[in-house]
């Protein structure tokens, strides 16, 4: 399941969603990306994010693909929010179900990887300062160096 | 033709969010493309200096070199993601 959408979510729904996704699922892992509310010492007012709609499902659709053919996962559940948002508001939501946890974990950790860093979306702050895109992160792109070698 | 789409900072700084370019010898791939945007004086110039890390997609597809384009493509150009 894959949504990119402007409406929020519930994390705890989803996580239901995943314990009922197989009788073999011992673990579930799921991660949640949020709003901080300062970007360096600039307090932040709200966030837009901005996408490539369609390349936006197909490069995500693409990193789920990868992340089950790696690893014994049963379920991937990844939700992105797109649009006005605001501090503390909830960004992204990636969820794993597995046998066991390692392949869970790695699964949840490699689809982060590789979102940040492909999928085609874009962050723009409003600051109390004025507005600025973010910019890309070394340590993002530094971080998908160790899917090399698993 | 070929659809062009411009997205974040790359759609603010030429001003327009997509386009219809006719498509002839000058602009059969991307390479080409890149050359043309560069000679639409400013502020493509600006934009699409070599200074300015833009990635390009055609039809949804990341494209990391040079490659074909054909009628009816579609190529989106933006800034490195974000996301997350």
């Amino acid at each position: 399941m894959i949504k990119v959408q402007h409406d929020d979510f519930d994390a705890g729904n989803e996580i239901a969603e995943l314990r009922g996704s197989g009788v073999q699922v011992g673990a579930i892992v799921s991660f949640v990306g949020t709003v901080r509310e300062f970007s360096g010492n600039d307090k932040l007012v709200s966030m837009t994010l901005e996408h490539y709609p369609i390349m936006t499902q197909k490069s995500l659709e693409k990193i789920v693909k990868q992340a089950k053919s790696r690893w014994d996962v049963h379920e991937v559940r990844l939700i992105h929010r797109v649009g006005c948002l605001f501090p503390a508001d909830q960004i992204v939501f990636v969820g794993v179900s597995s046998m066991h946890r390692g392949q869970a974990f790695m699964a949840c950790e490699f689809v982060m990887d590789f979102l940040k860093t492909s999928a085609p979306l874009w962050k723009k702050e409003c600051l109390e300062s004025g507005s600025k895109w973010v910019d890309e992160r070394e340590g993002d792109i530094a971080a998908l160096s160790r899917w090399e070698q698993v | 033709m070929l659809k062009v789409c411009y997205f974040a900072k790359v759609r603010e700084g030429v001003g327009i969010d997509e386009e219809l370019l006719v498509m002839s010898e000058v602009i059969n791939d991307t390479d080409r493309l890149l050359d043309y945007m560069r000679s639409r004086g400013k502020p493509w110039n600006q934009v699409f200096s070599q200074g300015n890390k833009i990635l390009l997609a055609v039809n949804h597809e990341l494209s990391n070199t040079c490659r074909g384009l054909e009628d009816g493509d579609e190529v989106g150009f933006f800034p490195p993601v974000t996301g997350g």
